[in-house]
């Protein structure tokens, strides 16, 4: 039997102590002793969350089906195991061996969110790892950074050793060869890191120096030494059957994990073109996998894990060509066996009600639109092609089919909003409890309508158009839901309608870690000090410990949230080649300025850059 | 047909709770391809009832939990289809034929339950309490208080030690265990301990469940079988 990290005592009296013990269903077991390589993947928060990453899981699998290397897993402890873990000592430790993660090659973090930013210092902090990169020794395990955040790694390159840019797939088989190649011929860490960045998608922050011009605006940017590439190239995969790494035993967890269920990933990328979404230009260009292998990998997985619920994955799941198909597969197939079939991100029609009227019992379940922005004007300026006409036409149609629940997103804050854009919200809410009552008949009603509206405070992204755009402070961004929250109170149906914003606190701080530099990498090394973690949950998010933190590091975060930059800064992730092209974005920023529209991917190619890849919807009509 | 399933939940698998143990085998007897009954509805759930809870950091020997299949498989194919799924901690012991009927469930079949409880490293009581287990036993009651969120009300669990002794290193018991009178082990011990003047230290115990039994005769006149030997093998 495995010897476990933590005793009986310790593991008796904190919560959920199944986070910590590994040995679930479909974990992947080795003898350390008969490979090369110990890779210890981190998601920097609670198991639960980390072990609905799909992206993990993706990497975990493909990595231990080399022989050479053992891939491991491991969580944030919770506050109350970090406590004890800091009184006594303990360093942190896989879950599969349960070794201390000091002890491992690699410790690779899944960067999926800023605001675990303070969870991946706790990570370094508990397993004995000097927090800066430039303090570890040839003992130290290689800190690899990757995932979403990674496209802008710049607060946190003082942490990292490097950073993976894009889709896992491709280039990490080349760095373990390089890591092994290098430990034969006795080379060092720095030897390691010069190799590893001359291969395509992999960022060594160290070996690049950044020069900052008296406005605090950068000025340069540049490797340090020869061969060392000046641009860092996004890795994708492009050959969806080929080189997508095929799930087919996900780890089942003791415990319930947030996605408790099967993730079936039938496309990456998105063709809509949002100006506001990082996902959908960063994952470009839109590749589809095959609905025959689709079919297989739901079969198998749903066979390997037990699990009683499969969920189609992506942007946009209506965007995807053999959408019905791979639906009624599914209901047909797996229906019988009781297996629930959850749909996410699907634009509500005729075909959708259909599903979901066989899949979901619509008397409980409740419509989801997400119009982003309330007047047409500010659609068009975010490119989020739903209108009006679509949202009261779909609503109508749902009312009809049974449903009275409707849940809508919406963004405060983005670039141009005026009043009337922000009271839009509340009329199109009217609209649709008024589109319930014209549509269905009095003795058919089962109670009121119940209309949620939600909004949370953009916050703008790199590799988007807009990136250069400014934030506001906190306050203003409460003024705004206050103009929304009375403009539905003057509704005439307001009692259908509830309405709940997010903080703008959190929002602020993410608009700084999203778009910072270097230089931020103090504030969260003092945040984290003075105990921030977990901030991405409310309970433990304290702004007051990150304005110590702005003030004792003398950082202006309004530097970073408020400007609006000009398109010819130098931005701290522009030496990323994400595809998309600077000029690209640029166009849209205009565009957006302009309220003027751009073609979705497959009415019209917008010249976005990314056809240089030779794949997915770029190449999908001359097939 | 209904079928009734032994298994022992041991090692670290005694950090998985009630509740996920439920959600494990769940999982388990899809993985095994079992031709498990659902209820009805729109979420229809499996056709599958646990015995007695178990508590978090307590192995057992003994659990049982029953399921309806909706075609009969023979008893020894179902144990080994479930032992082809399991990990390390969770094994199952034996699979019977049980007969239809609510009033058969296991859980309203529980009347009580074997235990053997050891101390842990350096949490055994100074005081000699080997030798005086006798003369905690041989007291006509114990009266215990025990707290409610409501109320506070006093027992008498004497009568619901059905067995105490020694045993190797530790000590063996069987408990009543039905709804009305279940009695923890824990319990017991700390009782004990108390009575002899001894202040028990926190998670001094490592317990383990060794079995669970329904009760053929009367309250008086106890007859006791294991859950399992209610059932049939089926070939």
């Amino acid at each position: 039997m495995r010897k476990l990290a933590l005793r009986d005592e310790i593991l008796l009296q904190i919560d959920k102590a199944a986070r910590y013990i590994g040995g679930e269903v479909n974990a992947i077991m080795k003898n350390k002793d008969d490979v090369d390589i110990r890779f210890a993947m981190a998601f920097p928060d609670v198991y639960e969350i980390g072990m609905s990453n799909l992206g993990m899981m993706i990497l975990y699998d493909m990595f231990n089906k080399r022989d050479d290397v053992w891939c491991e897993r491991l969580f944030s402890p919770w506050t109350d195991l970090d406590k004890i873990m800091r009184e006594e000592k303990i360093p942190l430790f896989t879950l599969e061996s349960q070794d201390p993660v000091k002890e491992f090659d690699f410790l690779g973090i899944t960067l999926g969110y800023e605001m675990c930013y303070t969870n991946v210092l706790q990570l370094l902090d508990l397993g004995g790892i000097p927090l800066r990169a430039v303090q570890r020794t040839e003992d130290d395990p290689l800190v690899i950074g990757g995932g979403a955040c990674a496209y802008n790694p710049e607060p946190l390159a003082e942490f990292f050793d490097l950073f993976y840019i894009g889709e896992g797939e491709t280039v990490y088989d080349a760095l373990f060869d390089a890591y092994k190649a290098n430990k034969k011929n006795g080379g060092s860490r720095q030897d390691f890191l010069l190799k590893a960045a001359q291969i395509p998608g992999i960022y060594v922050p160290s070996l690049y120096e950044v020069t900052y011009k008296e406005d605090g605006t950068i000025e340069s940017f540049c490797p340090k030494y020869e061969g060392v590439p000046q641009k860092v190239e996004k890795q994708l995969v492009i050959d969806m059957d080929k080189d997508y790494n095929k799930l087919e035993a996900p780890v089942v967890p003791h415990i319930k994990a947030t996605q408790d269920r099967v993730t079936l990933e039938i496309q990456r990328g998105c063709i809509r073109g949002c100006r506001f979404c990082q996902a959908g230009m960063i994952y470009r260009p839109t590749r589809e996998r095959d609905v025959e292998t689709l079919k297989e990998s739901a079969r198998i997985m749903l066979q390997n894990t037990g699990h009683e619920e499969i969920s189609l994955s992506s942007l946009s799941s209506s965007d995807y060509s053999d959408l019905k198909e791979i639906v009624n597969f599914l209901i047909d197939e797996f229906r019988e066996e009781a297996v629930n079939i959850s749909l996410p991100s699907l634009r509500i029609d005729a075909f959708a009600l259909d599903v979901m009227s066989k899949v979901q019992d619509v008397k409980k379940s409740s419509l989801t639109f997400a119009p982003e922005a309330g007047s047409q004007r500010l659609r068009n300026v975010i490119n989020k092609g739903l209108t009006e006409e679509d949202i009261l036409h779909g609503a109508g149609e749902a009312f009809k089919g049974g449903w009275n629940q409707v849940k809508l997103y919406f963004m405060l804050g983005l670039p141009t909003e005026t009043e009337d854009d922000m009271k839009g919200i509340a009329h199109l809410a009217q609209k649709i409890a008024e589109t319930y009552y014209e549509v269905v008949p009095k003795e058919q009603r089962k109670g009121k309508v119940q209309i949620n509206v939600s909004t949370s405070f953009f916050v703008p992204k790199p590799f988007t158009p807009f990136q250069w755009a400014p934030m506001f402070r906190e306050g203003d961004f409460i003024e705004k839901a206050k103009v929304v929250k009375n403009e539905i109170r003057s509704q005439l149906n307001q009692r259908s309608i509830r309405y709940n914003w997010h903080e703008p606190d959190v929002t602020v701080l993410e608009g700084f870690l999203a778009r910072g530099d270097r230089r931020c990498s103090e504030v969260i090394l003092r945040a984290y000090e003075k105990g921030a973690l977990y901030d991405a949950w409310s309970e433990s998010f304290d702004y007051d410990i990150w304005k110590e933190a702005f003030r004792e590091t003398g950082v202006d975060i309004e530097f970073y949230t408020l400007r609006e930059r000009s398109t010819d800064e130098i931005l701290p992730w522009d030496f990323i080649d994400a595809g998309v092209t600077k000029k690209f974005l640029i166009r849209e920023w205009e565009q957006a300025k302009a309220e003027t529209v751009t073609p979705n991917c497959r009415q019209k190619c917008s010249g976005c850059g990314v056809l240089k890849y030779k794949g997915g919807v770029c190449c999908e009509s001359k097939n | 047909m209904k079928v009734r399933i032994k298994f022992a939940k041991t090692g670290h698998m005694k950090f998985v709770g009630h509740l996920d143990t439920m959600r494990y085998f769940q999982k388990a007897v899809r993985r095994a391809g079992l031709p498990i009954a659902f209820s009805g509805g729109y979420s229809p759930h499996m056709i599958m009832s646990f015995a007695a809870p178990l508590g978090v950091g307590t192995t057992s020997l003994g659990e049982y939990f029953d399921m309806e299949l909706t075609e009969t498989v023979p008893t020894k194919e179902i144990e080994n289809r479930l032992n082809a799924v399991m990990v390390d901690g969770v094994s199952v012991c034996s699979a019977r034929q049980v007969e239809d009927g609510k009033a058969s469930t296991a859980m309203s079949l529980v009347a009580a339950a074997d235990y053997s409880v050891q101390f842990r490293e350096g949490k055994e009581p100074a005081a000699d309490w080997r030798s005086r287990l006798d003369a905690f036993l041989s007291q006509k009651e114990i009266i215990v208080t025990k707290k409610t969120k409501r109320s506070e009300k006093t027992v008498d669990i004497r009568p619901y030690i059905y067995e105490m002794h020694l045993d190797g290193e530790g000590v063996f018991m069987q408990l009543a265990s039905a709804s009305s009178n279940y009695t923890k082990p824990e319990l017991v011990m700390d009782t004990f301990l108390q009575w002899m003047g001894e202040e028990p230290l926190p998670f001094a115990y490592m317990i383990e469940r060794r079995e669970v039994y329904a009760n053929k005769g009367t309250e008086e006149d106890r007859r006791l079988v294991t859950l399992e030997a209610l059932g049939d093998e089926v070939e």
